[in-house]
């Protein structure tokens, strides 16, 4: 996954090995699995058979055209094994460096953790699932599992491509670790979750390569409908051989059809366009996620993705930046702000919180207030805890207290001080604007607040719009208390959002949206956040997460970026637009191979059917090889597309369709009447017509 | 200008003047909803339950309703195929007509049973009254209403959420012909009537010609022949014509002519009274009867198009659909009566025939009734083959070879523009259904229709219900081709006699029954593989509707949103129309290059 800067192209190894593969996909077996190339294939099986008999004097053609036209079908067929070839190149590369990392290993198994000292070394491959591993710095881990003991730097470069070191501890969201992945310092237990050949790693291997890839419910109804297609084609040339049977006998000639022609007319007729890169277009999909470091478990959750309309974002991280600044400082009852910046600036000395820090910044700018040192007065610092949900400093016989409103507030009325109107007032003030009130008390008499601000990210607004555009709704995620949410809301331009959000919150509001008809998608990485996770129609699962939510989810993302939801959808979409839009290329390409073949079947029964041949074509030989060759070299005309995907842009359905079909349908109209025009030219200059 | 095409604008409009509120009142009938009618008809439709044993309550899931609407029309199927063979034996045949050839007995059941009306008897010599009355009238009817059942279970597939329930076939069928098409024929069939169709039930009689006219021994009609009516002499040029006879009396046919004649066209039946169906001057006798008939054959396939979009709730939904089938037929039209009117480079030659289409206009009148002229017949021929209808009031055979192609055209696609009474709009709504994965696709959204995901289940039934037609279509007449004995029954050589046999199997195939005059299609090889092309195309769409609509109803609604495509704007309805050409099209373009294309370019060279 490091190598994205590559060009498919670019890469000559990558591309030796996708035209050795292009022969190797001949045999019966690999094209059996794809009708419409099926057909092409047993085609350039038929002309071959057709081109020896006419060695040996049973002419159905002429032998040096029968030739052309089974070497063209030949070519067909590798054109698109080499489509899918290629689009497999990137994920086999992925997967040699995968397996380059999940090596055997000795993983020194102990019976209990507190029995560090009696490890058993045993092969990695041996371990079973709830076994204990000890793993020390500059050790592999050689499981997939779960720190039960101690806390780890780890190298996790191996899966993420990510260089800088993850810390892994027991207990807490942070306590999965994958198996190839190194320990850099310190030491951990783990217990293992998977065994050999079902690790995380196996899955990933077998994903970026397609060999798990299953058809997904929406390739297996578009290939249903090219399948009828091509049998709908099939009975057009068949009854077309009758009809011309039975229009020369009327006519009292020789048939002229010929079965050679008339099969390079079927195999023109066939969505080979669509059929050859249909499997590189999934696959290509898959790699594209890949490329955005997630991993999705099945095919179906990236078509899912293409229809999610519901985004159910954490606010942290995705909408705001992971830290809340101070703002303002707000003294009450008559307290001098330079009082409350001295107490704000003091209590929060010792706090290496972003928000610690902001705070003394904001003192100094505003008040001019040095940073002072821990030395200056004798102090001792009391660091935030849940339970009290203050911190604060000790010094000199004073007490600074800073924390939630409602903990300040029990505090100072614990001794008889006073909660003001105005204190209460101001709180609530900042609530609404979406801010966090910090309350500072000195020896239990309150001073002022800290308004702790919510930095909205720059450019979600936009986003934001943009997937509105495309119907897609986004919620946000918050354990803040409703008033800021509404405000952090507001000014984000999210749709909707769930404050003080709950597991059982997140899975209800799930399950109502899906009752409603929608499809969510969501992220998420605690164990809390399995069920939800499970629920979810798109669920992605932070690879820093937990086993559970990983278990849960149906993508991991690997960089844990919150804001990879709205790639996701985008190559979802992407996907299904490619698809979409080849198969309508293809289908419109139809027309103009019609224009070019009939005639020149029929010219010789109808003279008149002559002024069919709008593309005036030199001969009925050079119009059929010309649309055949066509065929085939539009399939490598259209790979690099296939393995892109279609240009996507954040727009109402009818814009895109509208574009969509001006660009691919009204395109595939118009480029075959070019293209087999000038493939007529050239084959007649060279003088082969 | 305004003075040609007034006429067609005007039967358009009256079409639609009409077909707008009888839609509202067919919603209401199949809703169960009170109509103006109800005091009247409700307890006849009871009635028929309660001597029938039918729970009106009852629901079917779409096994039994599929299993329902299999075994009816197998009952139907068996009933009329012995009803022919043995009317020799049975009473009503005071002709003493013999019992039919088995496979025309099996060709004529399955025309009636499939709607279709396809004729390869002539039905003066070869039925009896007992099986006209008792089998192709019945079939005129019940075959009419189970299209239009089948049409309501699939829109119930579309409301009903996560439930199995279809409706029940028993009584859809019942209120379909209790409270639509028995009122609606009873008004038609005294509105022909006063127009002058024939209703009674004489026997044919025998009247003195105005003016007699000459045989020659042949037995040939001699034109430009005097006749000395004292000495029963003919002449032509002044030389006497051996052994001509002058006839001076006609016969003509009576019957219950009107009240046939209304659920041959409400019902898109079109198996006429009279041989030469609607040509004939007792069955459509002047404008009005023809402005009537004419109307009547679209008449309940445009109707349902509204009643779909009121009972999906989603009027713009029904409008949508309504307008891809009108613009596909205002074309049609207009390219049938542009090519009649502007006939042939042949016709055209010297000013020999008058090609004016004001005044008294001319026009390819071959084939034509007078009475009818160039926009009559255009707008009858549109008519009758967009639905699958198959009644002509002129010969398409004497079409120009473009205006018999469109014809032709307008059957392989499907019979979708309208189509028959319910199945053309369920087959239309395959075509929705494969229209939305394309488009869906496009927008990169897994594709729905009417808050419905459309998944393999459904690709695969759309499929198989959009192709049918083109699959009877062309396994029929590519295997046709190779019978030798096929040749022999067309009527032209080249390119013209393959139109014939094409059109035989487009008819069939899009279960519509009109025929290229002059094919003799009463073969033994012809009658079994035209009859089973007909049953092809009409029951393979019929269980694929169900089983979609079964598959649908069992599905949860999805939320509209931006990102859902647009069903019912205009991009939809081009794109609609786009796949339903491109299907027929490229199903076609070789079959119709080797008949009517080489035709036209063959003339115009």
């Amino acid at each position: 996954m490091s190598t994205k800067s590559k060009s498919t192209f670019a890469d000559r190894a990558m591309l030796g090995r996708a035209v050795r593969d292009s022969f190797l996909k001949l045999a019966p077996k690999t094209q059996a699995q794809n009708p419409v190339m099926l057909l092409v294939y047993l085609s350039a099986i038929l002309t071959t058979v057709l081109w020896v008999a006419s060695l040996f004097g049973i002419m159905d053609a002429p032998s040096g055209y029968t030739l052309s036209i089974a070497v063209i079908l030949w070519f067909t067929c590798l054109f698109a094994n080499f489509a899918e070839a290629i689009a497999e190149g990137r994920g086999k590369a992925q997967a040699d460096a995968l397996r380059a990392a999940k090596k055997d290993v000795d993983a020194h198994k102990i019976p209990a953790v507190d029995r560090k000292g009696e490890a058993t070394i045993i092969s990695s491959a041996q371990l079973k699932k709830g076994d204990l591993v000890f793993v020390k710095a500059g050790e592999q881990i050689p499981a997939d599992g779960e720190v039960i003991e101690g806390a780890a730097s780890v190298d996790e470069s191996a899966i993420t491509g990510e260089s800088a070191p993850v810390i892994r501890e027991a207990g807490g969201d942070r306590s999965a670790v994958t198996g190839g992945t190194t320990v850099l310092s310190d030491w951990i237990v783990v217990q293992v979750t998977s065994e050999a050949g079902e690790s995380f790693l196996d899955k990933m291997i077998a994903m970026v390569e397609g060999a798990a890839r299953k058809k997904t419910p929406n390739e297996i109804a578009l290939q249903i409908f090219l399948v009828a297609l091509s049998i709908i084609f099939i009975l057009v040339t068949l009854s077309l051989y009758t009809y011309s049977a039975f229009s020369a006998k009327l006519a009292g000639i020789e048939n002229p059809t010929s079965v050679t022609t008339l099969v390079a007319l079927l195999v023109c007729l066939a969505p080979t366009t669509i059929g050859a890169l249909l499997s590189a277009i999934g696959i290509a999909g898959m790699s594209r996620l890949n490329q955005a470091n997630v991993l999705a478990m099945s095919g179906r959750a990236i078509e899912a993705a293409g229809d999610v309309d519901i985004l159910m974002l954490d606010k942290t991280g995705t909408i705001t930046l992971g830290n809340r600044q101070a703002h303002d400082l707000l003294p009450v009852d008559g307290t001098l702000p330079q009082e409350l910046a001295d107490a704000a600036q003091l209590s929060s000395l010792a706090d290496e919180t972003p928000e610690g820090r902001s705070v003394v910044v904001l003192a100094k700018e505003k008040f001019g207030l040095r940073g002072r040192t821990l030395q200056d007065k004798n102090m001792t610092f009391l660091p935030f805890t849940a339970a009290t949900r203050m911190s604060g400093v000790d010094y000199d016989g004073h007490e600074i207290r800073k924390g939630a409103a409602d903990s300040v507030r029990a505090y100072v009325e614990a001794t008889g001080g006073c909660y003001s109107e105005e204190c209460a007032r101001i709180v609530k003030e900042i609530a609404r604007q979406g801010g966090t009130p910090l309350v500072v008390a000195k020896d239990r008499r309150i001073l002022g607040v800290i308004h702790l601000k919510d930095i909205i990210k720059q450019g979600v607004q936009e986003k934001f719009a943009d997937l509105r555009k495309m119907g897609i709704k986004t919620i946000m995620i918050t354990g803040d208390n409703p008033l800021t949410a509404a405000a952090i809301a507001a000014e984000a331009g999210v749709d909707d959002f769930l404050a003080e959000a709950t597991p059982e919150g997140k899975l209800n509001m799930i399950r109502d949206f899906q009752a409603k008809g929608h499809l969510v998608a969501m992220t998420g990485d605690g164990t809390n956040d399995a069920p939800a996770l499970a629920q979810a129609d798109v669920a992605v699962a932070m690879n820093t997460g937990t086993q559970a939510a990983k278990e849960a989810g149906n993508m991991v993302d690997l960089d844990s970026s919150p804001t990879k939801l709205i790639d996701i959808v985008r190559i979802g979409k992407q996907l299904l637009m490619t698809r979409g839009s080849l198969t309508t290329f293809s289908i419109a390409n139809d027309v103009a191979k019609y224009f070019a073949i009939i005639p020149a079947l029929f010219m010789r029964l109808y003279p008149g059917l002559g002024a069919l041949n709008i593309m005036g074509l030199t001969s009925p030989q050079s119009a059929v090889l010309s649309a055949i060759i066509y065929n085939a070299l539009i399939i490598i005309a259209l790979i690099p597309l296939a393995l892109k995907g279609v240009r996507y842009r954040e727009v109402p359905a009818g814009k895109l369709l509208s574009r969509n079909l001006l660009v691919y349908g009204l395109g595939g109209f118009a480029a075959p009447f070019v293209f087999v025009k000038l493939i007529d030219v050239l084959l007649t200059v060279c003088g082969l017509a | 200008m305004l003075q040609t095409i007034f006429p067609y604008l005007c039967y358009l409009a009256v079409l639609l003047v009409l077909a707008v509120p009888l839609g509202r009142y067919i919603k209401k009938v199949m809703f169960g909803e009170k109509t103006f009618l109800s005091p009247l008809l409700g307890p006849c439709e009871n009635f028929i339950y309660k001597l029938s044993g039918v729970c009106k309550e009852e629901q079917m899931d779409f096994k039994k309703y599929t299993a329902s609407v299999l075994l009816f029309s197998g009952i139907g199927f068996v009933f009329l195929f012995l009803l022919q063979l043995l009317q020799g034996f049975l009473p009503g045949n005071p002709q003493g007509i013999g019992s039919p050839s088995w496979h025309l007995a099996f060709n004529t059941t399955a025309s009636f049973v499939t709607n279709t009306n396809w004729q390869a008897y002539s039905g003066e010599s070869t039925l009896s009254y007992l099986t006209q009355a008792l089998g192709l009238t019945v079939q005129n009817f019940v075959s009419a209403a189970t299209g239009i059942a089948v049409l309501f279970a699939l829109i119930r597939g579309f409301n009903q959420v996560k439930e199995k329930h279809l409706g029940n076939f028993w009584v859809d069928l019942t209120r379909i012909v209790v409270h639509i098409l028995l009122p609606l024929n009873l008004v038609l069939a005294v509105a022909l009537a006063g127009g002058g169709v024939v209703q009674n039930f004489k026997g044919a009689e025998s009247v003195t010609l105005l003016e007699p006219v000459a045989i020659s021994a042949e037995g040939e009609l001699l034109s430009g022949a005097v006749i000395d009516s004292k000495t029963n002499t003919v002449t032509i040029n002044g030389t006497q014509v051996p052994g001509a006879t002058v006839v001076t009396r006609e016969f003509v046919p009576m019957g219950p002519a009107a009240s046939q004649v209304a659920i041959k066209q409400t019902g898109t039946n079109g198996g006429g009274f009279f041989g030469v169906n609607s040509a004939h001057p007792l069955e459509n006798p002047n404008a009005f009867t023809n402005l009537l008939e004419m109307t009547s054959i679209l008449l309940i396939p445009v109707a349902l198009c509204f009643t779909f979009g009121e009972a999906v709730k989603n009027k713009k939904q029904g409008f949508a659909i309504f307008m891809a089938m009108f613009l596909c037929l205002v074309v049609a039209i207009g390219c049938i009566a542009v090519s009649e009117q502007s006939g042939t480079v042949q016709l055209a030659q010297n000013g020999t025939v008058n090609l004016s289409a004001v005044g008294q206009a001319g026009g390819n009148m071959e084939g034509k009734e007078c009475r009818f002229g160039i926009a009559g017949s255009s707008t009858w021929a549109a008519y009758t083959t967009a639905a699958s209808n198959g009644s002509v009031n002129a010969m398409h055979d004497s079409f120009t070879p473009l205006g018999g192609m469109v014809t032709m055209l307008l059957m392989q696609l499907g019979e979708v523009i309208f189509g028959g009474v319910g199945c053309g709009l369920y087959g239309m709504l395959a075509f929705a259904i494969l229209t939305v994965f394309i488009a869906g696709l496009m927008v990169g959204r897994t594709p729905e229709f009417l808050g419905k995901k459309i998944e393999p289940y459904e690709m695969k039934w759309s499929v198989l219900v959009c192709l049918a037609t083109p699959v009877a279509i062309l396994a029929g007449s590519g295997i046709a081709a190779i019978v030798p004995e096929v040749a022999q029954s067309l009527n032209n050589g080249g390119a013209h006699g393959f139109s014939e046999m094409l059109y035989a199997y487009s008819s069939a195939g899009g279960n519509n029954g009109s025929a290229f005059a002059g094919f003799n299609a009463n073969t033994v090889f012809l009658n079994l593989s035209i009859g089973i092309v007909m049953l092809f195309a009409r029951f393979l769409p019929i269980i694929g509707t169900l089983a979609i609509a079964g598959s649908l109803a069992q599905k949860k609604k999805i939320a509209v949103t931006a990102g859902t495509l647009s069903t019912t704007n205009g991009m939809f309805v081009f794109l609609l129309i786009f796949i339903v050409l491109l299907v027929g099209a490229l199903s076609f373009f070789p079959a119709l290059a080797l008949g009517p294309l080489a035709e036209f370019f063959g003339s115009i060279a």
